[in-house]
């Protein structure tokens, strides 16, 4: 029998077990708790959200027009604090106006929401704006609140056009923030499974039978794809679920929320690839150290250090977010256990598909890598006979 | 090229082979230097007493393990996985997931072999009441006792028809009616040309199935042959029975000749029992029973693994 089919056999059976107890609706019902925490990690990525808290908004005026629409900004800034008035970006007017415009908002430094141009008498707002957003009444205040007695009151045109880059950029920012959440907090939930998978066959008394039958890692392999196959039916619910909720709260405008780099078709697919990845290469690690613990006292102690080594790994991949092509991210990228959640914040950034497929591959190896180290393990260490030691106690001449 | 030159130095004979198998746990060898040859379709026991080496022996031959050094071949292949469709093992520490129904169990154990589930199931059903189990076949195995899940552990190591079976301790555990079916069923495969390797603690089961023995002791090969040879490595036991207590006809016994209940034992001199015969005669010792036997199994062992390790077979609390 061949090494797949012997992991088919492993998943099968454990898949249906897995799926088919009682305990698996709690498990549906799971996400809730780690929800709750994941507005406690949430923090970790809270800069980058803080660093855009309000649009910016060139402006491409006369400089002694500038200066009072500036202070007309800061009298307002005063009264309702720094955060809540947008935030307003001096240009020079050069010759080619719509050129100027067309590359402020491109800029993602400062990331711009929308140019204002002409004079008080003339004003316009170019940019990515809804009607009536907060950025359009905000600006018209500020002109109101800008005449000079020899103008009359202005009627602001408004020009809208397809989102800039700046504010897409805030926008993907926090699309990629939350698009590793998903994957974390998917990722933790199933992270004490695996820990404990090997138990049952130990305490079972089974693991000889399969041990005798099949190769160490093709049992590996069937119990970390049959635990990936009841994630993501539950992912498939939780989706449901999710996507449900979402479309009720925004009012059936689910075109308003942001879309990733990549658009959503394929950020979905790289959602779901990207937590297979991320949960075939942690479970494969979790499975390894789990199978050498004995006893599920031992998978308790070992339960503690491998959830904060995953929240290590979260905030590794963090530093990605914001910035996906700074060193960090890059080093976060080909470090294998942050790969998956650097590379969906990526998607959600940065346009393009051949990075991935790299990426992919270089996951797919490690898990390989991995699997195979866990395998010798679990051979060399657990399957001995006479009593079992706990794994602290095993000598490593074995 | 490696690969081929060693497949080439096994000898279809034999279904299992093994030359100078090492196991090392740390600092502890569990097993030195084991040798065995299983001719095909023979009933093979390995014999020894707890700690001895046979569950990593039997461990190494299967390829759950691999050996510290040495080489083996199971079924003409040095890999033993890759014929483990052709093989069936029942280990010492027997389990099976308790929420399986015994039917799926042994379908189960039939996939791992490379059964598929769909004929696994049906089998498993005709074994089931070939074994009295119909009633059960869809009852998880948590409430079955333990005696049938320990059939059913057997069905499922039987259901793809191995040609090479390996049972640690198979009898242990098991009541004397389910002790004899089993020595039937073995009886029964090996008859078909399938080869039976078995370990286990009760020398009388190898005794009345085994064609060949090895004995093991702390982790050495101290016999490895016939049952017969075993028996014949000691000498046979001539027990006396006479009228007289004494007289001259008893400076003809041996010296190491012990009374016990009035009935004198000792071994077969050299000389064979006529001069002995002789001499009881002429003394008038008035023979009333006079028996030459040869020494059972059990003796043999005593004799080749030591008096340590028959005083350890005797202890079932240590565990191997």
């Amino acid at each position: 029998m061949n090494r797949t089919r012997a992991a088919m056999v492993i998943a099968r059976r454990d898949f249906t077990a897995t799926v088919l107890s009682k305990t698996f609706f709690f498990f549906l019902l799971g996400p809730l708790f780690p929800l709750l925490l994941g507005g406690v990690f949430g923090g970790i990525g809270a800069r980058v959200a803080s660093q855009t808290a309000q649009p910016v908004v060139a402006v491409v005026m006369h400089e002694k027009e500038f200066e009072v629409l500036y202070k007309a900004r800061q009298r307002l800034a005063d009264a309702t604090g720094e955060d809540a008035v947008v935030h307003l970006a001096y240009y020079a007017p050069e010759p080619d106006s719509d050129a100027q415009v067309k590359r402020l908002l491109k800029s993602s430094n400062p990331p711009i929401r929308a140019v204002l141009t002409g004079w008080f008498g003339d004003p316009k707002l170019v940019g990515d704006l809804r009607p009536d957003s907060a950025t359009e009444r905000q600006i018209k205040l500020l002109l109101r609140n800008s005449i000079m007695p020899e103008f009359p009151s202005p009627r602001l045109d408004v020009e809208r056009t397809a989102p800039a880059a700046g504010s897409m950029a805030k926008d993907r920012a926090v699309t990629a923030q939350l698009g590793q959440m998903f994957l974390f907090f998917l990722t933790i939930l199933l992270a004490g499974m695996l820990l404990s998978q090997m138990i049952e066959e130990k305490s079972n008394k089974i693991i000889e039978v399969i041990a005798a039958a099949v190769p160490i890692d093709s049992m590996f392999l069937g119990k970390l794809f049959a635990m990936l196959g009841a994630c993501l039916l539950g992912l498939l619910v939780w989706g449901s679920i999710g996507f449900a909720t979402v479309a009720f709260l925004s009012g059936g405008n689910l075109d308003k929320i942001p879309a990733p780099a990549v658009g959503w078709p394929a950020f979905l697919g790289f959602a779901v690839i990207y937590f297979s990845m991320n949960y075939l290469l942690l479970g494969a690690l979790f499975l390894s150290i789990g199978a050498q613990a004995s006893t599920a006292r031992e998978v308790q102690i070992l339960s503690m250090p491998v959830t904060f080594a995953q929240v290590l790994i979260f905030g590794l991949a963090a530093v990605a977010v914001g910035a996906p092509n700074s060193p960090g991210a890059m080093a976060a990228a080909i470090f294998p256990l942050s790969s998956p959640l650097v590379m969906l914040a990526r998607a959600a950034e940065v346009p393009g598909f051949g990075p991935h497929f790299l990426a992919l591959a270089w996951q797919a190896l490690w898990v390989g890598i991995i699997l195979a180290i866990g395998a010798r393990l679990f051979r060399r260490r657990v399957l001995q006979s006479g009593r079992a030691r706990p794994f602290w106690r095993r000598r490593s001449t074995a | 090229m490696l690969r081929q030159a060693l497949a080439q130095s096994w000898t279809s004979e034999f279904a299992v082979e093994a030359r100078n198998l090492v196991k090392d746990f740390g600092e502890k060898r569990a097993v030195d230097g084991v040798s065995l040859t299983v001719p095909t379709g023979s009933i093979y026991g390995l014999l020894g007493p707890n700690g001895a080496g046979k569950t990593t022996t039997l461990r190494m031959l299967l390829g759950i393990i691999d050996p510290s050094s040495g080489e083996r071949s199971v079924l003409g292949n040095i890999r033993p996985l890759e014929v483990a469709s052709r093989v069936g093992y029942l280990p010492e520490e027997r389990g099976l997931y308790p929420s399986m129904n015994a039917r799926e169990a042994i379908a189960f154990l039939g996939a791992l072999r490379g059964m598929p589930l769909a004929e696994g199931r049906r089998r498993g059903d005709q074994l089931l009441a070939d074994a009295g189990l119909s009633d059960w076949a869809k009852k998880p195995i948590r409430t079955l006792s333990k005696g049938m899940a320990q059939t059913v552990q057997l069905l499922g190591t039987l259901v793809h028809d191995p040609r090479l079976i390996v049972l640690d301790e198979p009898f242990s555990g098991l009541d004397p009616i389910n002790q004899g079916k089993l020595e039937r069923l073995i009886r029964e495969r090996a008859a078909n040309g399938v080869t039976v390797i078995f370990s286990t603690h009760v020398i009388a089961h190898a005794e009345r199935l085994c064609e060949r023995i090895a004995i093991i002791a702390a982790g050495k090969v101290a016999f490895e042959g016939r049952v017969d040879e075993a028996r014949s490595r000691l000498r046979q036991i001539v027990r006396l029975r006479t009228r007289a207590c004494d007289g001259p006809w008893r400076s003809a016994l041996p010296a190491n000749a012990r009374c016990e209940h009035g009935e004198w034992v000792f071994e077969l001199p050299d000389s064979g029992p006529e001069p002995l015969l002789k001499a009881l005669m002429d003394g008038d010792a008035g023979i009333e029973t006079l028996a030459i036997e040869r020494p059972g199994l059990h003796e043999a062992f005593v004799a080749i693994a030591g008096e340590a390790a028959a005083e350890a077979m005797g202890n079932p609390e240590l565990g191997e």
